[in-house]
């Protein structure tokens, strides 16, 4: 049965630890913005790349290749490359929502970045099931809306913007993303997954790019965990997933659980 | 106004979308084996840790060469992540990070 005090309990946190992702997408939206008008980017190419790739760090290097004269075929492969880690997500999340609709999943795919999966896989977590209200906040409020708003702001204002490591702005994503691991790790095969991946992911970044080592790291670490046994305590905090309505649908808020 | 790299933009989607809708829209995702599922489990923890590491540690050039990187970030994320593990909050952790990077960088300790 499910607990609808906890699913609000877990929806406020959802809400809280995006805040800082929201401030951090802003700001290097706003350098995004600035960067593309740099290179030549007219307001509606940056606006484009953002709402049609919507892939910051893959939207940073194409400007790079676009300076660097690449041509488009490099550029779209280079893109496919650094954003094959979105295979994992999109795997590791499909369990949760396979109750929805083919064309619902279809366009929750396109929203599914970094930030949206790491904050809703956490929520998901916490509740054991699919909210999808969570989704919706995570990747339309914390992070499509600020990435976009930014990014044409940042095209439009240009150079009156400070550069965001000043305030420290550039160190949010990664400590956001360290804090939802920690958050995720509830057991010993946790643990191994998240400290084996972040090794490997290192060492294969160092070796040849760190894209191919996000995805060595994220294919890797996991195989490691389950080769661990999961231990006395492991996945105490955890519920199983729930193939259940979710509370997306106020119509079914007040149905016994 | 421009509009040639709209061209650009949709082809770059259009790589970018199958990544993230193919394991979505697959049918069975629901009924894959329990080792499996125990797998993409254990990705969530993986994927962000490495995502976490890889920011902080490894720089690129402007050839786009990889290198070690130690600075200030380190710090910062590591505090994050023990205020965190002592349950004190995401948002608590990641303004203590930004500070922690922001006073360091200001006071000339780290660039």
């Amino acid at each position: 049965m499910l607990d609808r005090n906890a699913v609000r309990a877990s929806r406020r946190r959802l809400v809280i630890d995006s805040l800082g992702i929201i401030v951090s997408g802003v700001g290097f939206g706003l350098v995004y913005g600035l960067a593309a008008r740099s290179a030549g980017f007219s307001p509606i190419e940056a606006g484009a790349m953002s709402i049609i790739v919507f892939a910051g760090a893959a939207q940073f290097a194409a400007i790079g290749y676009v300076l660097g004269g690449f041509s488009w075929l490099g550029v779209v492969l280079l893109t496919a490359f650094l954003n094959a880690r979105h295979v994992l997500y999109s795997a590791a999340l499909a369990p949760y929502v396979a109750d929805k609709s083919r064309p619902y999943r279809a366009v929750l795919a396109h929203l599914l970045t970094d930030e949206a999966f790491a904050l809703s896989l956490a929520h998901f977590r916490r509740i054991g099931r699919a909210d999808m209200w969570g989704y919706w906040w995570a990747a339309i409020v914390g992070d499509f809306i600020p990435w976009n708003l930014a990014t044409i702001a940042g095209v439009l204002i240009g150079g009156q913007i400070p550069d965001p490591s000043i305030y420290g702005l550039d160190v949010i994503f990664p400590a956001a993303m360290a804090g939802l691991a920690v958050g995720l790790v509830t057991g010993r095969r946790e643990l191994v997954a998240a400290t084996s991946g972040a090794a490997i992911g290192v060492a294969v970044g160092l070796a040849s790019d760190p894209a191919a080592g996000i995805l060595a790291g994220g294919l890797i670490g996991p195989l490691l965990g389950l080769l661990t046994p999961a231990g006395p305590g492991g996945h105490r905090h955890e519920a199983q997933i729930v193939f259940t309505p979710t509370l997306d649908d106020p119509s079914r808020e007040h149905e016994p659980r | 106004m421009s509009t040639d790299l709209v061209l650009l933009a949709v082809l770059m989607g259009a790589v970018t979308y199958p990544s993230r809708a193919l394991p979505l829209l697959a049918p069975g995702m629901h009924r894959l084996p329990a080792r499996v599922q125990e797998y993409l489990r254990l990705v969530g923890p993986a994927i962000l840790a490495t995502l976490a590491a890889v920011t902080v540690m490894v720089a690129i050039d402007a050839d786009r060469s990889p290198s070690f990187h130690v600075g200030i970030e380190w710090l910062a994320v590591g505090a994050c992540v023990v205020l965190v593990a002592a349950r004190r909050g995401l948002l608590v952790g990641t303004v203590v990070a930004a500070l922690i990077a922001a006073l360091a960088r200001a006071s000339g300790l780290a660039s």
